[in-house]
């Protein structure tokens, strides 16, 4: 049955409302069971050895002395994982991360693994397994990776995207472009251009759950997999196409979710601990240490970033060109393509021109960090925005609503907008309290903006009605901040029935078609179309049941409040039905009720927020103290509106500490100095506070309800509002993030943003 | 390895010094258990100080205080005789890691971890605080500064271990502060630590001075001279001027993952100044 | 290695086990007792999700070892409800969407009882401070702070 997506306004029950999330007990009284909280009988402890050089060849391995320890039942190398990639270049770049073949790449890639039976016996085998490396030169900055001179990464490869194909092998693995118009010309207009180099050192997700899996393969060629993901049909997927397995014999179930954000959408140490556990004929559990996490998995790239924008004095930009080069880690992704995307996204400009730049680097490979690649655009963007907007006179919001896009609106990478948020965000801004608090000695003032995408993607969803009335709602993304919450509302919504008849439950593999990734932002967007599509068919069942009851014609029962009515003169007398009536007795009337729904969402409603930031920073010491903080973002349609403001006040949390201390800091040998949560400083809860949200609610036209996405686009501006309001309150402008205190003390000593 | 928790003091060094292998003392073992924690770590031995008598003890006496090597650094905040008589000790004390932390971490232990970072030991170099160290032949008695030799190295012997912090009774019209930076509010290893204790005159004259430095070199720096920039001054703008520049001149720091030399010196002379300040408000100055 | 064996009061149970003299409390709880509800988010106590309370402090279970939990007074998240009726910290970190993924929570609520324990009145600031040492990632710890607040009113008596 085709499903009619087209938002209709309509007056809400559930949506909207704040009920208790279903999870909620479990996870208040530690009965929630997460990656590491899942164990099988027999199971081993997996343990990974990792390369402590940044770029070596892998000359030897030699496992035997491990192989001996008392207690060891398994030891893979590479060579336990052969390339069954069939000339999938992506996919054997996941499986070279997984485990390093013919060389290390960063400090912190797999080269080995062992499976024993207690931690002990497997932290002895590590140490006995011998490797004889030969160390290559390594670069990890952008700029020098950049360079034709620079150590390859990669010898066979060559920049994608430019004409001729180049002679030369190079790190710059890919070119990409967006724009529209002729820049030039639009210069040739502007009487004031502001034209600028930033730079983003690289960040970490930081979810505070570590990767862990427990793997097991049986000898009949079956397996199951027990992981905390974002996507489990995703990663079934992958580790049957890498292991050889049929992806049907792989049985994969998502446990509750210490936080991903992004990170846990790639596979890391999965197929690494499935291949342990075929090798050893017995379960194996790998449970990720917090130094491997940061070593080995996330992170986001490191930027170097050149933006040049031309206005004229009115306040109309004329011009905007950006050039990106965005770290990849050691294969090649398409970050800075996401970068060149979505850097003028906000605005509405005649003559635009974005350039990306993929730079291999001896550093992890690059995973999604909540709206990949935008935040470090927007940094620059934003901030060349803001210094334009001083020279030529204008309030930044004032100038900002001047060339906001708006419906209509040809997007800087292609697409034309419908109704979205940028101009009401910035408005509500503009009137905002926030706007006219008191400042004091060294407080200032800043804001900026933010752009993501949303995605939508393959969706599936199956809705029970039970005997008694209540429904049970599969969904196949996994909940990573409250969606089983959100999806029961719909449901409850779209039947008309109470939000406590309806329970949600995350479907594993085996039991619901596919389903992609929570990621972009889809989770609720996608599930929530599925849910109500899946509603809407078990209406339609319902309707039927109600008819064979009554003995009328189904085209005469119509579906109102949760209630089946008949419709007509000569039914006057007949009761509507319920669910509960109906599904009561529906032993008699043909058997289970349920509903189905699998679908592609397509028509993710792009969006966009206005974030105001006031800090006051120490000039003594350069320290930065956020006072002030508010979220402004469109949501389309706040299901749960408690769960939307927490994604507005994460994301913000995650900006901050990005802005201001967040960095992963590299030793002359290329080794990642700081791989814990003492040295890698994410936000503690003395350092912020309280984060005000504003919610819009633009709807969407392409969902029933209107629904955006809302999880990624509130870290998108933070850097430059922070960045922003620093120069406000002392007078320099950062052009370096994290904008730590030695680096403001450095700049207010002279030293350039630095 | 063994884990072994003695309840006298003759027993914890016996085992210490009967160890074949690497032993090492456990008290709040907030740093331990992380040392633990790493593939590279060996022990053969774990002491537990822990039941030694006297150990969790902070006990007044007519010198002054003597603190227990198991204290936790959250008891000493709820002694109000210690806050009273040395408010900066116990504010660097309280600062180390989070409210988890305090519950185990101790003076002690910061101090043999011989961190040039450890936010409690410029403190008590600043206040003149002493050591007992109890070993095989008996006990001895050093200045806090001379426990630390090197990073991660202290001139304990084996067998060695601390019994006690003692501070002395603080002298009229005395007060100590110490400030740390750290880019967090929390949760942070001190960049630059700085401790003062000054005593005044009747007149509010600075008498004598001590400043200690931490994490501006291999271990605490005694600012001998920066102090000497304060005695005689009722702590005005050029005195607390020339301190911050002693202070600075005094710091030898390296660039590293926690801040660069040119911000450490900086900020050793910044905090010198703000905490001599709060440090002469505490002695009664105004 | 010889394992030690420990007798300890967990959630007013008398308890005993056995366990190697390097193994953590926290292993202890997990592998040999079964109590999940504390979490391993780093292993080196800087980010509190494996927090307990030990004799009426809370601490990182990480940074204990199992031995020193002899003739201790052990409180972990799976006794903070006394049977059915979940402790009002639990209940307002529910209703004040104080979690998402969660995974943070159980050493939230032990590092906050801890506080309201020793305070009943804490500030915004004493509570930002206390829980410097329990990272979430997910919330931006807004309404964390809220959650303590308004359980610590309720606590108290007063209608929230």
């Amino acid at each position: 049955m085709s499903f009619d997506a087209e938002f209709r306004n309509q007056q809400f029950k559930s949506v909207g409302s704040r009920p208790l999330r279903p999870d909620g007990i479990d996870k208040v009284t530690g009965r929630a069971r997460y990656g590491a909280d899942f164990n099988m009988p027999g199971q081993l402890v997996g343990r990974v050895l990792r390369s402590p050089h940044a770029h070596a060849r892998i000359v030897r391995i030699d496992t035997s002395r491990a192989e001996a320890v008392k207690g060891v039942k398994a030891v893979v190398t590479a060579a336990d994982l052969p390339d069954l990639t069939n000339g999938d270049a992506e996919l054997l770049h996941i499986l070279d991360n997984c485990m390093a073949r013919t060389k290390a790449l960063y400090d912190g890639h797999a080269v080995a693994a062992v499976a024993a039976i207690d931690a002990k016996a497997a932290r002895e085998a590590l140490k006995l397994i011998e490797i004889e490396y030969e160390v290559l030169p390594h670069v990890v900055d952008v700029d020098a990776a950049a360079q034709s001179d620079a150590p390859l990464i990669d010898e066979t490869l060559f920049t994608g995207g430019v004409e001729p194909k180049p002679a030369k092998p190079s790190n710059v693995a890919n070119r990409s472009e967006f724009g529209h118009g002729d820049v030039d010309a639009g210069f040739a207009q502007a009487d004031v251009i502001v034209e600028r180099s930033f730079r983003t050192e690289q960040a970490h997700q930081g979810y505070i759950e570590p990767h862990a899996c427990v793997a097991s393969c049986n000898p009949d060629g079956t397996a199951d997999m027990w992981v905390c993901t974002q996507g489990h049909f995703v990663y079934r997927q992958i580790c049957a196409d890498l292991l050889g397995l049929e992806v049907s014999k792989l049985r994969v179930t998502s446990s509750e979710i210490g936080g991903g954000f992004g990170g846990k959408t790639h596979v890391w140490a999965e197929p690494v601990a499935l291949a342990l556990s075929r090798k050893a004929g017995r379960p194996v559990k790998l449970v990720m240490s917090r130094d491997e996490v940061f070593r080995a998995s996330g992170p986001t790239s490191a930027t170097s970033i050149d933006v040049k924008i031309g206005a004229r004095k009115d306040g109309t930009i004329t011009a905007a060109v950006a050039h990106l080069r965005y770290t990849n880690g050691p294969y090649p992704g398409m970050w800075a393509e996401l970068g060149a995307m979505t850097s003028f996204a906000c605005y509405d400009l005649e003559n635009v021109k974005t350039v990306g730049y993929e730079v291999l680097v001896n550093r992890p490979k690059v995973a999604a960090y909540r709206a990949p690649s935008a935040p470090m655009a927007a940094f620059a963007v934003e901030s060349a925005i803001d210094e334009l907007a001083g020279k030529i006179g204008m309030d930044p919001v004032a100038f900002r609503i001047r060339n906001a896009a708006k419906e209509g609106t040809k997007s800087s990478y292609g697409p034309v907008y419908g109704p979205i948020g940028i101009g009401p965000t910035l408005e509500a801004a503009q009137s905002h309290p926030h706007m006219s608090a008191p400042l004091g000695p060294n407080q200032g003032r800043g804001m900026a903006c933010g752009f993501w995408f949303n995605f939508g993607g393959q969706t599936c969803t199956d809705l029970n009605v039970n005997a008694d009335g209540t429904v049970t709602l599969a969904v196949g993304t996994v909940d990573v901040g409250g969606s089983r919450a959100s999806l029961s509302l719909i449901a409850a919504e779209e039947l008309g029935i109470a939000y406590d008849d309806v329970k949600a439950v995350v479907a594993d593999t085996a039991t619901l078609g596919y389903n992609d990734m929570t990621d972009g932002s889809r989770g609720t967007f996608s599930s929530s179309m599925a849910t109500i599509s899946a509603a809407r068919n078990a209406i339609d069942v319902m309707r039927h049941r109600a008819a064979l009851t009554w003995d009328i014609p189904v085209e005469d029962v119509v579906w109102e409040d949760g209630h089946a009515k008949a419709r007509g003169e000569n039914y006057g007398n007949l009761a509507p039905l319920s669910v509960k009536d109906i599904a009561a007795e529906s032993g008699k009337t043909g058997g289970p009720i349920a509903g189905h729904s699998e679908l592609v969402a397509d028509g993710a409603g792009v969006s966009f927020a206005t974030h105001i930031c006031d800090v006051e920073v120490d000039p003594e010491t350069g320290a930065t103290r956020i006072i002030r903080y508010t979220v402004i973002q469109d949501a389309g349609k706040a299901v749960h509106p408690s769960y939307v403001e927490g994604q507005y006040q994460g994301g913000a949390a995650q900006g901050i500490g990005w802005a201001l201390n967040e960095e992963y800091i590299y030793g002359e040998d290329g080794r990642l100095q700081n791989p814990g949560f003492l040295d890698y400083r994410i936000p503690v809860c003395s350092d912020l506070p309280m984060i005000d949200t504003q919610i819009l609610e633009i709807p969407n036209p392409n969902h029933p309800y209107g629904v955006r996405g809302v999880g990624e686009t509130s870290i998108v501006p933070p850097l430059a509002a922070i960045g922003n309001a620093i120069s406000n309150a002392v007078g320099v402008r950062m052009s370096h993030i994290p904008m730590s205190p030695p680096r403001i003390r450095a700049a207010l000593d002279g030293g350039a943003g630095s | 390895m063994r884990y072994e928790r003695p309840e006298t003091i003759g027993d914890a060094t016996a085992l210490l010094a009967s160890a074949k292998g690497r032993a090492f003392v456990l008290a709040g073992g907030t740093d331990l258990l992380v040392r633990m924690k790493s593939d590279a770590f060996e022990a053969d031995m774990v002491v537990d100080i822990k039941a030694v008598a006297g150990m969790s003890d902070i006990s007044e006496t007519a010198d002054g205080f003597e603190i227990g090597a198991a204290v936790p650094c959250a008891a000493l905040g709820e002694h109000a005789g210690l806050v009273a008589a040395w408010p900066g000790v116990v504010e660097a004390a309280n600062l180390i890691g989070s409210t988890q932390i305090q519950g185990r971490c101790t003076m002690s232990g910061n101090l043999c971890n011989a961190s040039p970072a450890a936010d409690s030991v410029p403190a008590l170099v600043a206040a003149g605080a002493r050591v007992r160290i109890a070993g095989p032949d008996g006990t001895r008695i050093v200045p806090v500064e001379d426990v630390p030799q090197a990073p991660g190295k202290t001139t304990l012997k084996k067998g060695e271990f601390i019994a006690a912090i003692l501070l002395p009774k603080p002298a009229q019209r005395s007060g100590d502060a110490y400030l740390r930076f750290t880019p967090r509010t929390e949760m942070d290893i001190a960049v630059v630590g700085v401790g003062v204790q000054l005593a005044l005159d009747a007149k509010g004259v600075v008498e004598t001075a001590r400043v200690a430095l931490g994490a501006v070199g291999p271990k605490v720096v005694l600012a001998e001279q920066a102090a000497d920039t304060i005695i005689g001054t009722a702590l005005d703008d050029a005195a607390l001027e020339a301190l911050a520049e002693a202070c600075s001149a005094a710091s030898n720091p390296i660039d590293d993952k926690r801040g660069t030399a040119a911000f450490r010196k900086h900020v050793a002379g910044v905090l010198a100044r703000r905490a001599a300040k709060i440090a002469y408000e505490r002695a009664g100055g105004k | 290695m010889a394992s030690v064996s420990v007798s300890t009061t967990l959630n007013t149970d008398e308890v005993e086990f056995l366990c190697q003299a390097d193994e953590t409390l926290l292993d202890v709880l997990r592998n040999r007792l079964g109590l999940m509800g504390a979490k391993e988010g780093c292993g080196t106590g800087d980010c509190g999700a494996c927090s307990v309370i030990m004799d009426g402090r809370v601490v990182c279970s990480c940074l204990v070892l199992g031995a020193e939990a002899q003739g201790k007074t052990i409180e972990t998240i799976e006794g903070m409800a006394q049977g059915s009726e979940l402790h009002p910290l639990q209940k307002k970190f529910i209703e004040h969407a104080a979690l998402q993924c969660g995974v943070c929570t159980p050493g939230f609520l032990m590092a906050a009882k801890a506080l309201l324990d020793a305070n009943p009145s804490p500030t915004e600031e004493e509570i930002r401070f206390w829980l410097a040492g329990n990272l979430c990632r997910c919330t931006g710890y807004d309404k964390i702070v809220r959650a303590v607040a308004d359980a610590a009113a309720e606590m108290r008596g007063e209608a929230s």
